[in-house]
C-alpha cells in the first residue's frame, strides 16, 4: 500500500535513504512517529504525575477529615508546678505522647505561662527560649520565633509554632491541647 | 466531522498540547505545595478546594489525552 508524502521515513540528517548508511536502509526508523510516540507518552506520564497529586490531596482531605471525626485525644496532662519554674525560664516536656512530641514551656512573668511545639516548623530542629530577646531561636538555620505568639519573626521558617495550650489550677500547671495555628 | 489532519499538524497540535500539560503541572505542584504548608500549619479549610481545583486539572489533561487520542483514529 503507497504511504502518505508524509509517512514517508524521515532520516534525522534529511538526506535521502538511498544516501544513508546500509544499517539505516536495512533497519529504517521512522524518526517523526517515533517523536510523536515519545512526546505523547510523556504526555500520558504527565496525566498520571497529575493523577499522583490529585492522590496527594484526597490523602490530605481523608486524614483532615478522620482527623477531626477522632474524640480528643489530649487529656489534661500535669506537666509541671507553677513553682518549678522562675520568670524567664524553660522547661521541656512531652505531650500528649512521649518522645515524638517534644514541646517548650517557658514562663513570661509571675501570671503567665506559654508552652510551644519544641520543632521548629522549618525542619525540626528543637528550638530554644531566649527570653531576654522575647523570641524563640533554632539554632540549625537561625530562626526566631516570637516568644509571646510563637509566630516567625526571622529565618527560613514560614509557620508559627504550634501552642500547647495550658491550664493552671491549684498551682499546677496542666497541658490540655493543642493549637495548630493562633487563635 | 472527523478531520484528518496530516503528521507535520498532529505533531503541532502534539507541541502546543504538551506545552499547555506542563503549564498544568507545574500549577498543580505549587498549588500541592501550598496545600502541604497550609495543612502543616492547621488551616484546613483550604484541603477541599484544592482537592477540586486539582481534579480538575486532571480532567482538563485527561480531557486533552482524550482528544489526542481521537485525532489518531
Amino acid at each position: 500500500m503507497p504511504r502518505d508524502r508524509d509517512q514517508i521515513t524521515t532520516p534525522p540528517d534529511g538526506q535521502p535513504m538511498t544516501e544513508q548508511p546500509k544499517w539505516r536502509r536495512d533497519f529504517p526508523i521512522d524518526i517523526p512517529e517515533d517523536e510523536y510516540v515519545a512526546r505523547r507518552d510523556l504526555i500520558k506520564f504527565m496525566a498520571l504525575t497529575s493523577g499522583a497529586f490529585v492522590c496527594g490531596h484526597a490523602f490530605l482531605a481523608a486524614h483532615s477529615l478522620l482527623r477531626a471525626a477522632e474524640p480528643a485525644a489530649d487529656a489534661a496532662r500535669p506537666i509541671a508546678r507553677v513553682n518549678d519554674l522562675q520568670v524567664g525560664e524553660s522547661l521541656s516536656f512531652a505531650y500528649p505522647d512521649g518522645e515524638n512530641a517534644p514541646r517548650i514551656l517557658v514562663r513570661l512573668d509571675e501570671e503567665r505561662f506559654v508552652a510551644y511545639d519544641q520543632q521548629c516548623t522549618h525542619l525540626l530542629c528543637p528550638v530554644q527560649a531566649r527570653f531576654e530577646e522575647g523570641v524563640l531561636h533554632c539554632p540549625c538555620h537561625n530562626g526566631y520565633f516570637d516568644l509571646q505568639t510563637g509566630n516567625p519573626i526571622a529565618g527560613p521558617p514560614r509557620r508559627p509554632l504550634p501552642r500547647v495550650a495550658l491550664d493552671i489550677r491549684d498551682g499546677v500547671i496542666y497541658a490540655t491541647g493543642i493549637e495548630l495555628s493562633p487563635p | 466531522m472527523n478531520r484528518r489532519f496530516t503528521r507535520p499538524q498532529r505533531m503541532t497540535i502534539l507541541n502546543g498540547m504538551m506545552t499547555f500539560v506542563i503549564v498544568i503541572i507545574v500549577l498543580q505542584l505549587w498549588l500541592f505545595t501550598a496545600t502541604v504548608n497550609m495543612y502543616l500549619g492547621g488551616k484546613t479549610g483550604i484541603l477541599l478546594p484544592a482537592l477540586l481545583v486539582s481534579a480538575a486539572c486532571l480532567g482538563l489533561i485527561a480531557g486533552l489525552l482524550w482528544y489526542l487520542y481521537g485525532l489518531e483514529r
